[in-house]
């Protein structure tokens, strides 16, 4: 796609959107195949790639199993989605939109199928440079400064990532995930002690690519200030955080029940990142702002979830991160719809070539107001662009404060209804009452404030223009928030499907057995 | 031989702590510089150092004590690459916010600067601009005033009792 010349803007378009199209394939079929649907092919539902055919404690090897399935066919539909938004008005010569995409879901598809730390860190730090691009993309002040301050922030996280991966590496001499995790055990107490080390500085360095909470100050502000489609493909960054976070919790625990890399120290720092993102809720005025911080919100639930280290907790929390990143993607995509309806533009933007003022009454049928007229008007004309964005916006409310009928709710009630009956038997019922407090405090004030936004936006009519809508822009969020209730209504089986991937992830011998072994169900490279 | 070489790792470290907490963001790029030398040396060193031995296996057999452990070296390999792409990166992105705002410091805005412009003027009891956005403030602040000043599209900035003592960079 860059040999392509900004002139072949169709061929890049159609090529873009193939790839998408390809990967949601892909990822569906993966799906398939780790699902006991298919269990010829792969017994277990573990595939294992090696590269290079070399076997896997010195290859690097790309393991695909229910987990990676999933946040696969998450970041396909996301993606797919962001990419036929964008095409309506974000792909410009010299700003290179499908190009960064592109490499942005390569980079995330790839630390999801990755089996070993060192290869995660190379996928990460290509969505990175990706997000850096699409981030920096129709540059302003504001822009450029929020940019700095992302890139200074994540080469810092990127280098605590390489430390802890050399110390992992220099205690236990492996760097493959599976082979660590069978090896850890046996270290002695020294080794072991800098094995922690090693473990808790990696940790660190995911929490502040999930934007935990004292490490996430750089998230509202960059996340607010990229343009809308790409704030909504990031919507999937944190969540690659909270993923590494969950694999590496799980495969190096050693009795069943802590699914936590970090400890308790993750319960605390996931409420703190909840109250953090609540109270930022509250004091945005900028939707896109109201948005980060709702995001940091709901990773703060699922850190915190996490770091409960109640093993039921797991497969609602998946849900609750399927659902909480397909609102975030749904809800930045409506905030560069709202943002048009903005007549004068604010300071606090930045810079967007200016969009033609659009003669909406007549491209909507309406009658103009005859100022002189004296024919009486029943009503006010709303016109058909404000209709959609407040349903998508209204949708968009409920997904994220966790009001029925739609699956925010379902996820938040399976979290918390999970949490509170296992607590008593690990004995953590303060902590799983406070969660639950946290969490219900969290979506009333999600409620205040987000209604507050809405009145601003669709209800005060005054110094507000109708924006056009194409429809390569409304489709996409229409498709995704069908989707969320299509999510809620089939809710029994994909929660069903979620407990069997949360049980397949607390038995790391099985995953730790497929990816060393010689022989077993080791997938041939092709010839 | 360890001792020698985690005090250079230690002093690499705290001087790249150090600059990359300074306001200025050639700074700040130095610093994570450092900082970056000092992970790709801690990476090699976890290969355990070793005197003149090379990393690749000759004919003298498999015998592990006779090489240098090669897969940190990748690591470090990697690691420079990496991480000289965003040190590119952060650089045009230091150039364009000097453009773009006038000042090299990190936040896009000079406020120390601007509290001495503006206590140099009180006590001389000239008048007060308002936001300037324009860098190159040498101490005394009065050669400056003859430049024009920008227009005030902001509200005045409340004028500074007596004499603030600016923070020194």
């Amino acid at each position: 796609m860059l040999l392509l010349t900004e002139a072949r803007r169709a061929a890049r378009t159609a090529l873009a959107l193939l790839s998408s199209a390809i990967q949601l394939a892909v990822a569906l079929t993966l799906l398939y195949l780790t699902s006991e649907a298919a269990w010829f092919i792969w017994p277990e539902g573990i595939g294992v790639y090696s590269l290079g055919d070399w076997p896997a404690p010195f290859g690097i090897v790309l393991v695909a199993d229910r987990l990676a399935a999933v946040m696969l066919t998450l970041q396909a539909v996301l993606g797919l989605a962001v990419l036929v938004y964008s095409i309506a008005r974000w792909d410009r010569p010299g700003q290179p939109f499908h190009t960064l995409l592109q490499a942005l879901m390569m980079g995330v598809n790839g630390a999801f199928l990755t089996g070993d730390l060192f290869n995660l860190f190379v996928f990460v730090e290509i969505l990175l440079a990706a997000s850096y691009g699409l981030m920096l993309r129709g540059v302003g002040a504001t822009r450029v400064g929020m940019g700095l301050h992302y890139l200074v922030v994540n080469i810092m996280a990127s280098l605590l990532f390489l430390i802890g991966v050399a110390m992992i590496y220099g205690v236990a001499g492996t760097l493959n995930m599976a082979d660590l995790a069978s090896r850890f055990t046996g270290l002695s107490p020294d080794a072991r002690a800098l094995f922690d080390t090693g473990a808790g500085i990696l940790g660190v360095a995911f929490l502040i690519k999930a934007g935990s909470w004292p490490l996430n100050f750089w998230l509202p502000g960059t996340y607010s200030a990229a343009v809308a489609p790409v704030g909504a493909a990031f919507a999937m960054l944190t969540k690659v955080g909270v993923y590494a976070l969950l694999r590496v919790g799980t495969l190096m625990s050693e009795d069943e029940a802590a699914a936590s890399m970090l400890g308790v120290m993750m319960f605390y720092f996931g409420l703190a990142t909840l109250i953090a993102g609540t109270v930022g809720m509250i004091a945005s005025h900028h939707l896109a702002r109201l948005v980060s911080h709702s995001l940091v919100a709901s990773t703060g639930i699922l850190l915190a979830a996490l770091g409960l280290g109640l093993e039921a907790l797991t497969a609602p929390v998946l849900f609750y991160l399927i659902v909480s990143v397909l609102t975030t993607g749904i809800f930045f995509m409506v905030t560069g719809m709202t943002d048009r309806t903005r007549s004068v533009p604010s300071a606090a933007q930045p810079v967007e070539p200016p969009t033609p003022q659009a003669p909406f009454y007549t491209a909507f049928g309406v009658r103009e107001p005859d100022p002189y007229g004296t024919d009486e008007e029943i009503g006010v004309a709303i016109p058909r662009a404000i209709v959609f964005l407040g349903l998508m916006f209204v949708s968009c409310v409920l997904l994220v404060t966790g009001l029925p009928p739609l699956p925010g709710f379902i996820a938040k009630f399976a979290l918390l209804s999970t949490a509170i009956a296992a607590a008593p038997l690990a004995g953590l019922e303060p902590a799983a009452w406070t969660l639950a407090t946290a969490v219900l405090v969290s979506g009333f004030a999600g409620v205040v404030a987000l209604t507050r936004a809405g009145i601003r936006l669709f209800w005060t009519v005054t110094a507000r223009t109708t924006p056009r809508l194409r429809v390569l822009e409304a489709a996409p969020v229409f498709f995704l928030v069908m989707l969320c209730i299509a999510l809620g209504t089939a809710a029994s089986p994909i929660m069903s499907y979620l407990e069997r991937t949360a049980a397949s992830l607390h038995e790391p011998q099985d995953y730790i057995r497929i990816v060393l072994a010689p022989g077993g169900a080791v997938v041939e490279a092709a010839p | 031989m360890e001792v020698v070489f985690a005090i250079a790792i230690g002093v690499l470290v705290g001087s790249g702590v150090w600059l990359a907490l300074r306001p200025r963001t050639f700074q700040v790029l130095m610093g994570l510089t450092l900082l970056s030398y000092a992970t790709n040396l801690f990476i090699f060193g976890m290969g355990r150092l070793k005197i003149g031995r090379a990393p690749i296996i000759a004919e003298a057999g498999p015998d592990a004590a006779l090489y240098a452990d090669p897969l940190p070296q990748a690591l470090v390999l990697t690691a420079i690459v990496i991480g000289f792409g965003t040190t590119a990166l952060l650089l045009v992105l230091l150039l364009a916010l000097r453009a773009l705002s006038g000042t090299d410091h990190v936040d896009g805005r000079d406020e120390g600067s601007e509290a001495r412009r503006r206590a140099t003027r009180a006590r001389a009891g000239m008048p007060v601009l308002a936001q300037r956005t324009d860098a190159g403030m040498d101490a005394g602040g009065r050669a400056t005033q003859a430049r024009a000043g920008m227009p005030a599209v902001e509200q005045r900035r409340e004028q500074l009792p007596g004499a603030v003592a600016g923070e020194g960079h």
